[in-house]
């Protein structure tokens, strides 16, 4: 089961786009049998947004994340987009995840003045095969980039919402 | 007889209305299908009714919810940004012992449109300014900056030189040690800023370039302090702009963890117009953090021309620092940094000063950092003691 999630930008900010959604979903699919998407909605309920909030350190500024799902594999994975604040600015990611592990994480736009070097594959690919440790923290260190500690810091949150929504996906 | 008579004929009258209620005529038959026509489209009529309330309900909880998050993302994202970072210092060294909020410092920023932006940093030092006071107000940061193209922009007024480690990061969950190192303090010298413009491009993934035109620095030319270059910075407080400078610097970090870069800076006169010393820095740094282990070395030196700092052997400053560091956990991490600096490494007598501190930082969130290290100064200074520090940035 593949899930993604839109999330809408707050303002029409100039950003640096790597990739599209379309083209993450294709990535995604890339190492699936032929997937078959479907589209579907998750509504944050108030256990949802108190975990959301104790990973990000603030509110997620969302009433629902719509998602998809591919209902045709014989392992759930899921797609998702979600935007997160670096320092000042949102960054877009998008994170595909399969039995609970991080399969693929992209840096779709990005807006801040520094950090820009977490698009690079060379940095993405420290996450691959990243999960959660016991203790909510992802279970692999990743190597950060010098004077973008909020950009790395913001990459490495929103990759623990995704894997915790993966398992709330899944549970619906 | 007669009873049986009057029986038998009722039962016939009421046998032959059952018969004729049973069967219908044309007319009747035709009356009851049009009347359940009219039911039919009735109940259609509603029915599309209903699902047009649906639709609508529907549209209506969608732009309910879509006004909603974009209401919540407006006050989560706004053009306007404040952050902010302070640092409380406690210094213990040869039983001189102070306490100091040494910095406080907000930022304020604004996106006046998709690539024209503004940033500030305005800063208390030493917690009171004013005359005959410790601290002073001062304005670190004000500048435009504009998108010129994807990979390059430009910014014009009141920035931060790039050149070294922390003059451009030096928020203090960031660094190592109560208190920022020495050599960029004195050699660069660190925190420093001036006012021009400034250009920043992305040469490819990972290798970046900046350029600047900027004031310059106005050093003392007589007295204990002729020729220091910390003494030179004017910060932008009607400075004498007489001689400028100019600042370049690479940067490569397209490996994750890595951070190499280097600067050169041509001072066009460092006493502006007094004595005619043009200067060069040069500096170098490299970053490395990979899994628990984080290394930092920078190496700074200053040339200035003219006799009369060559005669005070100030013609030529430059120092050095190696910092490895182990960070236990994402709470904890230790470190250990050896400094090693000279304001007057242009003559023959031995003024380097040294400086070995080694200490803990403690995260209790990712923002906020509690610090301790051991100090031993040596070389041209003496003394040994201990600082403690709390920090934070938003």
């Amino acid at each position: 089961m593949t899930v993604c999630i839109f999330a809408l930008l707050p303002f029409g900010l100039i950003a640096k786009s790597y990739l599209s959604q379309d083209s993450f979903v294709s990535l995604t699919s890339q190492s699936l049998e032929n997937p078959v998407w479907k589209t579907k909605t998750l509504w944050l309920d108030k256990s949802i947004q108190a975990e959301l909030k104790n990973i990000l350190s603030h509110p997620y500024p969302k009433l629902r994340l719509r998602y998809k799902i591919s209902t045709n594999q014989p392992i759930e994975s899921t797609i998702w987009f979600l935007d997160e604040i670096g320092k000042e600015r949102p960054i877009s990611f998008a994170i595909s995840i399969k039995e609970n592990q991080i399969q693929l994480i992209r840096v779709l736009e990005f807006r801040e003045s520094r950090g820009y070097e977490i698009h690079m594959h060379a940095f993405t690919e420290q996450f691959n095969q990243v999960s959660v440790s016991g203790a909510g923290r992802l279970n692999q260190s990743i190597d950060g980039i010098t004077g973008a500690t909020m950009s790395v810091n913001a990459m490495k949150k929103i990759a623990r919402v995704a894997l915790f929504l993966h398992t709330i996906a899944l549970s619906k | 007889m007669k009873n049986k008579a009057i029986a038998l004929a009722v039962a016939s009258i009421l046998s032959t209305s059952t018969v004729y209620a049973a069967e219908p005529t044309t007319q009747e038959l035709m009356d009851m299908l049009t009347k359940q026509q009219s039911q039919i489209e009735a109940l259609q009529k509603q029915l599309g009714k209903t699902d047009e309330k649906v639709k609508e309900t529907d549209q209506k909880v969608e732009s309910s919810v879509t006004a909603i998050e974009e209401s919540l993302s407006t006050k989560s994202a706004s053009n306007t940004t404040i952050g902010g970072y302070g640092e409380l210092h406690y210094n213990n060294i040869e039983d001189s012992e102070s306490i100091d909020f040494h910095r406080f410092v907000l930022f304020f920023g604004h996106e006046f449109t998709d690539s024209i932006r503004f940033f500030s940093e305005l800063e208390v030092e030493h917690s009171l300014a004013g005359d005959g006071k410790p601290g002073e107000v001062e304005l670190e940061q004000a500048y435009i900056e504009m998108d010129l193209s994807d990979d390059t922009r430009m910014k014009a007024g009141l920035f931060l030189i790039p050149v070294g480690i922390m003059n451009e990061t030096h928020e203090p969950p960031t660094f190592y040690g109560v208190e920022r190192n020495p050599v960029e303090k004195n050699i660069i010298p660190a925190t420093w800023w001036e006012a021009g413009a400034g250009f920043n491009t992305q040469l490819s993934d990972g290798l970046s370039a900046d350029f600047a035109i900027h004031s310059g620095l106005s050093v003392p030319t007589d007295g204990s302090k002729s020729f220091l270059i910390r003494s030179g910075r004017q910060k932008v407080a009607k400075a004498n702009a007489d001689s400028l400078a100019y600042t370049a610097r690479v940067k490569y970090t397209a490996v994750p963890g890595l951070e190499l870069a280097a600067s050169y800076q041509v001072q066009s006169d460092v006493t502006q117009g007094a004595l005619g010393a043009d200067a060069n820095l040069i500096t170098a740094h490299a970053v490395y953090n990979s899994g628990n282990f984080g290394l930092r070395a920078l190496y700074a030196a200053w040339d200035i021309d003219g006799v009369e700092a060559e005669v005070i052997g100030r013609d030529s400053q430059e120092g050095f620092y190696i910092e490895p560091s182990y960070k236990i956990n994402e709470n904890f991490g230790l470190f250990a940094r050896y400094n090693a600096w000279d304001n007057n490494a242009g003559d023959s007598a031995d003024t380097e000063k040294k400086q070995t501190n080694i200490g803990i930082n403690y995260w209790p969130h990712e923002n906020v950092v509690f610090k301790l290290d051991i100090e031993n100064r040596t070389g041209a200074q003496d003394g040994s003691g201990f600082n403690l520090g709390v920090g934070y940035q938003f």
